[in-house]
């Protein structure tokens, strides 16, 4: 308990100078305003329904965009691992596109759907897409061969030995691609809605910055980045769960 | 044996001709299905515009020179903020391995901030710094510093305690063992968090600069996709994509001639 207190320490003196900081007026309070009044926007944001409406929105757009590149990305790259053919047809379109700067598809999927969820989540399943498969290939490059090979001659068919065998080598490094894909859809998310959207965290934000109500946009913004912290610890629990039998 | 190992010589040129042509082949493939759907009359011009066309247009920035100078003001947000992240990463990494005090202070604040989506605080940050350059540069070095810092401290802990040992045997001074020792040793796991901090660099100042507008290619595209000019949206995609991809490859090209001395080159 103290030593957690202790390791947490930092960020609650960090806290207190904010408060002291902003309390006695050392800086403009709409450039920092008091922790405790971004606490009580917080509050009214959640109570009106705000923040409910926006964060559903957007973890809508982020969940269906992630799971389409999870699962385009995995099948992709698996199937690069185990067939000569489609490992020389995409891996050189993965090798040129992967260094793509994934922000640069903002105005290319608004073209193409507009402003709402549709274009959103395209970008997100074209921007996530490309770790996954990485990780998969790369996780199913890994598989041993003999392991293949001794579930092929006790006689499983290809496909049972790619989801009995593949599947489980290739699960650490796919999972790994896969929290990568998780960071980079906050990323995506919240830029495609600073630049363009009706509805969600990145519009909410827009909105209560361009009318100066600056406490009820600092606290969404940390709502954002505590939400991306959470996904990513949770994720974290998930894969040491499922790798579990490895050890 | 001079002819064997002309031969050799020859086959393995023979070999890369074929390699690299056989990388060419798919992307000369989507060049054709996208020109066929383009002109199939499937999709309007504006939703799809031909390679052709986004091509020429591409080749019309180029040659009035709008194109050098938005790439000449993105290559120098990106790699200002980079090169502060560099420095700013290994300078503090340095210090939170060698000092308990810093370390205790910036530890949990750097496991809090690395898995959030930093890209958040840009309207924060524009709040305070304004719309210009030092608030996308600010930008960047938040987001590229953290892969730098937790690259730096991981291999600075991960150095064999057997070579310190035989370094201060063989006579090391104190003061000798950071350069002599641990930051050579360290410099794969480094490399590789610069390796990281560069793309998310470049996607942070893109972004930026299409939420701030004013010059560079972040800000030509947004413009261009809100006058629904969607050639310029393509030739922007094709001209960032050519430099996200130099700078990967430079980036590699600097690895390997940094850790020339190295075993992961040698082989």
């Amino acid at each position: 308990m103290t030593a957690r207190f202790l390791r947490y320490l930092p960020l609650f003196l960090l806290g207190l100078a904010w408060e002291a900081v902003a309390r006695f007026h050392l800086v403009s309070s709409s450039a920092l305003p008091p922790l405790s009044d971004i606490v009580a926007a917080w509050i009214d944001l959640a109570l009106s329904g705000d923040l409910l409406v926006n964060g559903a929105a957007s973890l809508w757009r982020a969940g269906a965009g992630l799971a389409l590149a999870i699962a385009i990305g995995a099948v992709l790259g698996v199937l690069m691992a185990r067939s000569r053919g489609a490992e020389r047809l995409c891996g050189p379109l993965v090798e040129a596109f992967y260094p793509l700067p994934k922000s640069a598809l903002i105005p290319v999927t608004a073209l193409w759907l507009g402003f709402g969820d549709g274009s959103k989540i395209l970008l997100i399943a074209l921007g996530c897409m490309l770790p996954v498969t990485i990780g998969a290939y790369n996780g199913a490059k890994s598989a041993e061969r003999t392991l293949v090979w001794s579930a092929l001659s006790m006689g499983a068919s290809r496909w049972r030995a790619v989801v009995d065998v593949v599947l489980p080598c290739a699960l650490p490094e796919l999972m790994n691609g896969i929290r990568t894909a998780l960071a980079l859809a906050f990323v995506l998310l919240i830029s495609s809605e600073l630049i363009v959207a009706r509805s969600g965290f990145g519009y909410l934000i827009g909105i209560l910055g361009s009318n100066g109500t600056y406490a009820p946009m600092f606290a969404v913004v940390f709502t954002v980045a505590a939400l991306g912290f959470l996904a990513d610890r949770i994720f974290q629990l998930l894969m040491r769960r499922a790798l579990r039998w490895r050890e | 044996m001079a002819g064997m190992k002309a031969l050799g010589a020859a086959d393995s040129l023979g070999n890369r001709v074929a390699g690299s042509l056989a990388g060419v082949g798919p992307i000369l493939l989507v060049l054709v299905v996208w020109w066929g759907l383009a002109h199939s009359g499937r999709f309007t011009p504006f939703m799809l515009p031909s390679p052709e066309a986004v091509a020429l247009r591409a080749w019309a920035d180029a040659t009035q020179g709008t194109l050098a100078i938005n790439i000449a003001l993105t290559l120098y947000r990106t790699l200002a903020g980079f090169l502060i992240a560099a420095v700013l990463g290994i300078g503090l990494g340095l210090a939170m391995t060698r000092n308990a005090g810093v370390n205790w202070f910036f530890d949990p604040i750097v496991s809090i901030g690395f898995p959030m989506p930093k890209i958040t605080f840009l309207p924060i940050v524009v709040l305070w710094l304004g719309f210009y350059d030092t608030a996308k540069i600010a930008m960047i070095v938040f987001d590229a510093v953290f892969p730098v810092l937790t690259a730096t401290i991981l291999g600075i802990r991960g150095v064999g305690k057997e070579l310190i040992w035989s370094a201060r045997s063989m006579g090391a001074r104190e003061r000798d063992l950071l350069p002599q020792i641990f930051l050579p040793a360290a410099m794969p796991q480094i490399l590789s968090g610069l390796q990281v901090a560069l793309p998310i660099a470049l996607i942070v100042d893109i972004v930026a600069e299409m939420t701030m507008g004013g010059y560079g290619m972040g800000g030509a595209m947004i413009q261009a996709s809100r006058l629904a000019d969607s050639r310029g949206v393509f030739a922007g995609i094709l001209e960032i994509s050519v430099i996200g991809y130099l700078l990967v490859k430079a980036m590699a090209g600097l690895r390997r001639r940094l850790l020339a001395w190295h075993q992961e080159v040698l082989h």
